[in-house]
């Protein structure tokens, strides 16, 4: 009988969070960053057949070249095409955010689980480990790291998982010390669970939502920390195609040849909005459904 | 009840030890439940009905010490076993329900995951067995179009349903003794009517025993056979429920009992029992119940009352038990 006639009690009544548009029943957000993620994925798969020169060709008779048909984003001192060392870079970087994730989340999940649920002294060694590491900036002792082993990528995804695990196990511990004394987990316990099970498939599950939401945008400072390493010269190494480094050679032409750095920074920034789009999406789904 | 009880339970105490002192939350608790009995655990807010039972279970905080002269499930002594043996009493020697379904279901896993990781957890039954098997018991528990609701979540189940997927979730592990903590408390008449009928066809057709915690005598007349009265943490009066309901001997129960009203009664004030339950920093010394008792003298405030039997099988806790005294409307 009624038609849905918008009736101002129930709009004062309804708690207004931050909520955007939906696309599909999915926040947009979400969809606008899974669709450029996949977007930067198609070209790191593709970029073979995409990009229009070879990353390290150097055409000695078009340095410095500005942007014209030939190449849209111009050369670089070497004379190589930016266009194709960008699309090429999407692979380095693409992995560099995601693996440069992946570890960490993986190590501070476990950490976090274990001490937040046997508390104690497990609990204070742990933390305390973490304070230690929280005590260093981030970036001193990525270097100091990365020096230590080498320079390289591999150097620094060790580097990565070294410092970054410390957020997520503070995160996740927050998450278990509310959750081990929720009534479900006394329910476990009197199933006759042991510990690892109650721990990591009951416990666990319900504690992640938050760690997931800070990895996306964790991946945002992961991609550019591991851009300005490599802009250090410690992360990945030329003449491989890597935005940092890239932005990094353009620096000595930056008043004659500013399309040397631009383009490769602002793929960093269309990379880094793209997971923060996905940050906040992920956010707003997990954080309504409870 | 059978020669041999099945959960055998003599002088279960638990204490909080707060410095200089030593206080009782359940004192000296003893009680017997037979194969396929369900014994009633009434008692007031407070008055270590809930503590008894997560003690049977440890599931105690740390800061509580548990002691018991002996505890045994099946002729199987409980009191002395490690913490890695008494995880196998849990769920297949006593299961345990509670009183708010919503919260003790994992928020994250399918109703029927749930139910088909107990089965594989306590009897290691392949995968698609354990989901078949779930599938069953949730048919069993009663409810409608199993296999699709299997696939549900807790959010998406009614407060009913809820109880009756814990109830699945416990038996999935098929143990001898049920420990139910208040679980129909939370839901309304009806409903809790069903899970009632639930809980007794539960009994008949698995022999299963049940300990029913709760402050409803009208549940308790329904379901129960036999009945402990719980106050501050000590037994007043334990028996067969007629005995209780119609005769009571401790005035806590006849208290209790007096203040349930009855469905169709004219209406009056609601009777109720003066004071309040003892705190437990404040302990009266004697019977605990005497600050508030109709019948204390002066034996009440200075000695501990025994729990003494009355006639066989029925035991209370006082020295001036009701009709002993003869008082208005208290006749046999």
């Amino acid at each position: 009988m009624s038609v849905a006639v918008p009736s101002p009690a129930a709009a004062i009544a309804a708690p207004r969070g931050k909520r955007s548009r939906r696309i599909a029943g999915l926040p947009a957000p979400l969809v606008a960053g899974l669709g450029l993620l996949a977007l930067f994925l198609l070209l790191a798969l593709s970029a073979d057949l995409i990009a229009p020169y070879d990353p390290i060709f150097q055409d000695a008779a078009a340095r410095l070249a500005p942007p014209s048909f030939a190449h849209p984003f111009g050369t670089d001192n070497f004379g190589r095409d930016i266009l194709s060392r960008a699309i090429f870079a999407v692979r380095i970087d693409l992995q560099l955010a995601i693996l440069g994730v992946v570890f960490p989340f993986a190590i501070g999940t476990v950490v976090g689980t274990i001490a937040g649920y046997f508390g104690g002294l497990v609990d204070t060694v742990f933390m305390r480990i973490v304070d230690v590491v929280l005590a260093f900036p981030f970036l001193v002792l990525m270097l100091a790291i990365i020096t230590i082993l080498g320079p390289g990528l591999q150097s620094f995804f060790i580097a990565m998982a070294l410092v970054g695990w410390v957020s997520y196990a503070r995160l996740v511990r927050a998450q278990i010390l509310v959750l081990k004394t929720s009534d479900f987990a006394v329910a476990a316990r009197s199933l006759g669970f042991s510990h690892p099970r109650i721990m990591f498939r009951h416990l666990l599950p319900n504690a992640l939502t938050a760690s997931i939401v800070f990895a996306m945008s964790d991946c945002v400072l992961v991609l550019l920390s591991g851009a300005a390493i490599s802009y250090l010269g410690l992360g990945v190494q030329p003449p491989a195609a890597e935005w940092g480094i890239m932005v990094a050679e353009g620096q000595g032409f930056i008043a004659r040849a500013w399309w040397i750095s631009a383009f490769p920074g602002l793929a960093i920034v269309a990379l880094a909005f793209a997971f923060s789009l996905v940050a906040d999406g992920l956010g707003e789904l997990l954080g309504q459904r409870t | 009840m059978t020669a041999l009880p099945l959960l055998d339970v003599q002088g279960l105490s638990v204490s909080l030890h707060d410095g200089r002192e030593t206080r009782h939350i359940v004192d000296d608790l003893s009680l017997q439940v037979g194969e396929g009995e369900i014994l009633g655990l009434v008692g007031e807010s407070g008055s270590g009905k809930t503590v008894a039972c997560r003690a049977l279970m440890r599931l105690l905080p740390e800061a509580l010490s548990i002691s018991a002269r002996r505890i045994t499930l099946a002729g199987d002594e409980l009191a002395s076993l490690g913490v890695a043996d008494f995880a196998r009493v849990r769920g297949r020697g006593i299961g345990m329900i509670f009183q708010n379904p919503a919260s003790h279901l994992d928020p994250v896993m399918r109703i029927g995951a749930q139910i088909a990781e107990t089965i594989r957890f306590a009897r290691g039954a392949s995968r698609r067995e354990a989901k078949a098997e779930a599938i069953e018991l949730l048919r069993q528990v009663g409810i409608p179009d199993p296999a699709r609701r299997a696939e549900a979540f807790t959010h998406e189940f009614s407060g009913g349903m809820r109880q009756r997927a814990m109830i699945a979730v416990a038996l999935a592990s098929n143990p001898k003794l049920l420990i139910a903590d208040e679980p129909t408390t939370a839901l309304d008449v009806t409903v809790q009517a069903q899970i009632l009928r639930l809980l007794t066809e539960l009994r008949d057709r698995r022999g299963l025993s049940i300990i029913f915690v709760t402050h409803d005598l009208g549940v308790v007349s329904q379901l129960c056979d036999r009945i402990a009265v719980l106050y501050a943490g000590r037994m007043c009066e334990i028996g067969p429920k007629r005995a209780i309901l119609g005769r009571p001997r401790h005035p806590y129960a006849a208290g209790l009992i007096a203040c349930q009203p009855a469905a169709g009664a004219t209406l009056t004030r609601l009777r109720t029992i003066e004071g309040q339950p003892p705190s437990l920093h404040a302990m009266p010394s004697g019977c605990r119940f005497n600050p508030r008792c109709p019948n204390a003298q002066g034996d009440c405030r200075s000695v501990q009352p025994p729990l003494d039997p009355v006639e066989p099988g029925h035991l209370a806790a006082c020295f001036h038990q009701v009709g002993t005294t003869p008082r208005l409307g208290c006749a046999a």
